[in-house]
């Protein structure tokens, strides 16, 4: 009896594409060099009716069933509750909306304080490319606060950018 | 009370006030949904009651199930979500439970005893006893897959997991519960192979 199919890299793959077959999950071209290994070969022909044999079991396997009070319960549980109203209507699109309203300003606040705090110490040249490079940049950046905040900032970004990333492929597999 | 609605228009019935039309959903899924939990906490008392919590946090929830995937996906969904917690609170590990202890219990049982019973014991029990033998998630994406007629796209929504990631545990677990079936009902799944 083989219980080392797990530890045989080689065979775990066959047992991999034979499931994929049985499942109807193969491409079509492995389909058909799987069905030309089933016919010729005997080693895939015995795994194959190995699995199928398991496939049909798992198929045909009983469900369990709870205790015959078990509707009722469930109905007198249910009576004591009411449906609670959907989250959208109660998550008011305009509260987030301000709250990242909220946020953003108070990025452009520390910002703006921010560069407020810098030391500029440039000469006659005053345009800004040459300015920018005299910019005393340490203070900014060494400010408890405003690193803090721009770390809070960081997260939130790329939180929304996760949302934005799966709402974006749920739509491409509703597409698919 | 009609049973051949499907399940979007009893839901549609249910919010608009007929409370009774859910001991429909109640009774078209109290299996599914029974199996499901059981396979994951693994005691039937237990199971019932996380059971019976699953459809009454479906039905205060209910208004929330927009139809965007099935209604089915969306329940085992909650059933996924309130075993994890009540396994939590049981402080049970849900990883991999080695349920090798069963079988210290069962090799217990005298041998000529234990034989009788294996005998009279269908392929298909045999089956289901195996699949008890496996870990949490092995025996859930399994139940999910067979049993729930789920996906394996449905699967990976449920457990919150990619498609293939999904398929990846599908054969691990497959491939687990054939070696349980070959370790612990040799004769049995000779029988079957030959």
């Amino acid at each position: 009896m083989d219980t080392t199919s797990y530890n045989n890299p080689e065979q775990g793959n066959q047992e991999e594409r034979l499931w994929n077959y049985i499942d109807g999950t193969a491409t079509a071209t492995e389909k058909t060099l799987i069905e030309k290994l089933i016919e010729s070969n005997a080693e895939w022909k015995e795994k194959y009716r190995e699995l199928l044999e398991v496939n049909q079991l798992l198929q045909a396997s009983e469900l369990e069933a709870p205790s015959m009070r078990f509707s009722k319960n469930v109905m007198e549980e249910i009576s004591r509750v009411h449906i609670a109203p959907a989250t959208k209507s109660y998550i008011n699109k305009k509260i987030i909306w301000g709250l990242g309203f909220f946020f953003i300003t108070m990025f452009i606040g520390f910002l703006i304080y921010g560069i407020g705090q810098m030391t500029f110490t440039g000469g006659e040249e005053s345009t800004l490319t040459k300015n920018i490079s005299k910019v005393d940049f340490s203070k900014f950046f060494n400010n408890t606060w405003v690193n803090a905040f721009m770390m809070i900032n960081v997260v939130v970004g790329l939180f929304l950018l996760d949302m934005f990333l799966s709402n974006k492929r749920k739509e491409f597999r509703k597409q698919a | 009370m009609s049973t051949g609605l499907n399940d979007n228009e009893i839901i549609s019935k249910v919010l608009s006030g007929d409370h009774q039309a859910y001991a429909i959903i109640v009774n078209r899924y109290q299996n599914y949904v029974f199996t499901l939990t059981l396979r994951m906490i693994k005691s039937r008392e237990d199971a019932e009651e996380v059971a019976q919590d699953v459809f009454i946090k479906a039905y205060k929830y209910l208004a929330d199930f927009r139809g965007a995937s099935k209604f089915t996906t969306w329940l085992y969904t909650i059933v996924n979500n309130t075993c994890i917690t009540f396994l939590r609170k049981k402080r049970l590990d849900i990883q991999s439970l080695d349920n090798e202890h069963v079988f210290a219990t069962a090799d217990n049982i005298d041998s000529g005893m234990r034989a009788n019973i294996v005998e009279q014991k269908s392929k298909l029990a045999m089956v289901n006893d195996a699949i008890g033998l496996l870990g949490s998630d092995d025996a859930q994406i399994i139940t999910l897959f067979y049993k729930a007629e789920q996906s394996l796209e449905e699967i990976a929504e449920i457990l919150g997991l990619e498609t293939n990631t999904a398929k990846v545990r599908l054969h691990r677990a497959r491939t687990r519960l054939k070696e349980k079936m070959e370790t612990h009902y040799t004769e049995e799944v000779k029988n079957i192979y030959n």
